[in-house]
């Protein structure tokens, strides 16, 4: 299992408060990984680190070796070819129909819209949607909907890695399945990389790794599939919604006041 | 107390170098964007046609209206000294060197100015930007340049829309309503306006253009907060944008009266 992402040390800062705290976290190649934790955490400013979205106050993120938060906006613009990120409402530009949202990258680098169209219809059987959806625009899309076409809008780079955050925010249990096992069948069909921001226990199912993200550093990291049987305090009060436990939660110091 | 106050002082001072080096600096982001990358013509006339063309009907109805209230006035006064012969000249001069390129750069500030920022800065709060940039596109030649371009290029034609509707109202009020005679009207414009004063008008309206665009995209794409922040956005474009046209006039008349 090689590292296709680490995570050295990294803090961010916002005004007076530290969001990360000095996280450490090696991403495994070919896996899902799971980042979960309390809101407010600051769990999507990780995310957006990763990316090169926001840069870090000290510390350092490497994507096979190459130091993301240290490249100019030319050269990460040169890494996003590999990484792709999915945005917890899916972040579709509302101009856009359906077609014009999938296939933006290419079609604002100059190729014509006859030739994108195969690679969009491509890219929407892959996250199961019909061709019905091409025109329409985002409005006219329910929210599963408006997330598939994020998922299929990000696949048209073909990345080695995609972000999640929060992909299953806002939709009922049947549709956040429908997600989750989409993620899964892309992960495995295309032997992708997945980390993913989630709230949502179910995903455990489909995860290979997960990781708790407490009081801005990593708490807990370790298999998915043996998540239920650990006994590490952190992940054993957060997994089980306990207000008392090493998490500080608003709960605890309510009773603690009365 | 003493060394909080200066410290207060000093603070304020470098946030808002900061701002203003920040604000400048965007322009001028924009401009070698501008000139090392291909120029996305579609995009530009989209946003023309958002600018200039929606903003057309309260163009032309605040110039008419303008030239018809300033010729009822000037006739007022000239009336006193026996020179209403000139009504036509002062309209038309008024109109064509001030009037129309400032209601023009006032009413599309608020018209499109406005939803310049409250578009880009709803894109920036529902992350569509980041979006942009992760999917390798480059914002400022998608969202900034053809929007300030289209800012430049629109606001003299919708000038001189304002120039000629308020000349024209000026004359139904002179000739229709006070019963002054049509060659008096049209005699004096000939007589008293040049081509410089045209230029002159038409070059303040792009400069107004320049502003409001600039102002309007700069407002946007730094908005922060959610449906607050794109409001603060929002009304901080409007107000800048106005300020900002009103001191330039001054010392854009000045300094073209110079030339």
């Amino acid at each position: 299992m090689s590292t296709i992402i680490s995570i050295r040390d990294l803090k961010k800062q916002f005004g007076d408060k530290w969001v990360t705290q000095g996280v450490n976290l090696d991403i495994p190649e070919g896996m899902m990984t799971v980042i979960i934790g309390r809101s407010g955490e600051g769990k999507s400013v990780l995310l957006k680190q990763v990316i090169g979205l926001i840069h870090p106050t000290s510390g350092e993120v490497l994507f096979k070796g190459i130091n993301i938060s240290k490249l100019s906006d030319r050269e990460l613009e040169e890494q996003f070819k590999h990484i792709g990120y999915v945005f917890q409402f899916a972040a579709l530009l509302d101009s856009l129909n359906t077609f014009e949202n999938v296939g933006i990258t290419l079609l604002e680098n100059g190729m014509k819209a006859q030739d994108v169209l195969p690679i969009v219809k491509e890219k929407l059987s892959l996250v199961n949607l019909s061709e019905e959806t091409l025109y329409k625009y985002p409005s006219e899309l329910s929210g599963g909907m408006r997330k598939r076409v994020g998922l299929a809008r990000t696949l048209v780079t073909n990345p080695e890695i995609i972000l999640y955050d929060e992909p299953t925010t806002g939709l009922d249990p049947i549709t956040a399945r429908v997600i989750h096992e989409l993620m899964y069948d892309m992960q495995k069909k295309l032997k992708l990389t997945s980390v993913v921001i989630s709230h949502d226990l179910e995903i455990f199912k489909y995860a290979d790794k997960v990781a708790l993200l407490n009081d801005g550093k990593i708490a807990y990291f370790g298999d998915a599939k043996t998540i239920w049987e650990s006994d590490n305090p952190y992940i054993y009060q957060f997994i089980r919604g306990l207000p008392e436990g090493p998490i500080q939660t608003e709960v605890a110091h309510f009773k603690d006041k009365f | 107390m003493v060394i909080r106050f200066i410290d207060f002082l000093g603070r304020s001072f470098l946030n808002l170098s900061e701002m203003v080096g920040q604000f400048f600096m965007f322009l001028v982001r924009a401009g070698i964007i501008l000139f090392t990358t291909k120029l996305k013509l579609h995009k530009l006339f989209v946003q023309a046609n958002r600018i200039g063309v929606e903003s057309l009907s309260i163009v032309i109805l605040t110039g008419g209206f303008t030239g018809m209230v300033f010729a009822l006035q000037s006739y007022i006064g000239f009336k006193r000294v026996g020179g209403e012969q000139f009504i036509g000249a002062v309209v038309a001069l008024g109109m064509i060197r001030e009037l129309g390129p400032v209601l023009t750069g006032l009413m599309v500030t608020g018209r499109a100015g406005s939803a310049i920022a409250a578009e880009i800065g709803t894109m920036r709060i529902t992350e569509q930007i980041d979006a942009l940039v992760t999917l390798r596109i480059n914002i400022f030649q998608y969202l900034v340049i053809p929007r300030i371009l289209a800012g430049v290029a629109i606001l003299p034609c919708l000038a001189l829309f304002s120039m000629i509707f308020g000349i024209v109202g000026g004359y139904v009020v002179c000739v229709h309503i006070l019963g002054l005679s049509p060659e008096d009207y049209t005699t004096s414009i000939r007589n008293f306006v040049e081509v410089a004063d045209i230029r002159s008008g038409l070059i303040k309206s792009a400069a107004f253009g320049l502003i409001l665009s600039w102002v309007g995209t700069y407002k946007g794409f730094y908005t922060e907060g959610g449906a607050r922040g794109v409001g603060i956005a929002t009304t901080q474009s409007v107000v800048t944008s106005s300020i900002m046209i009103l001191i330039t006039n001054y010392f854009l008349t000045k300094f073209l009266e110079s030339l």
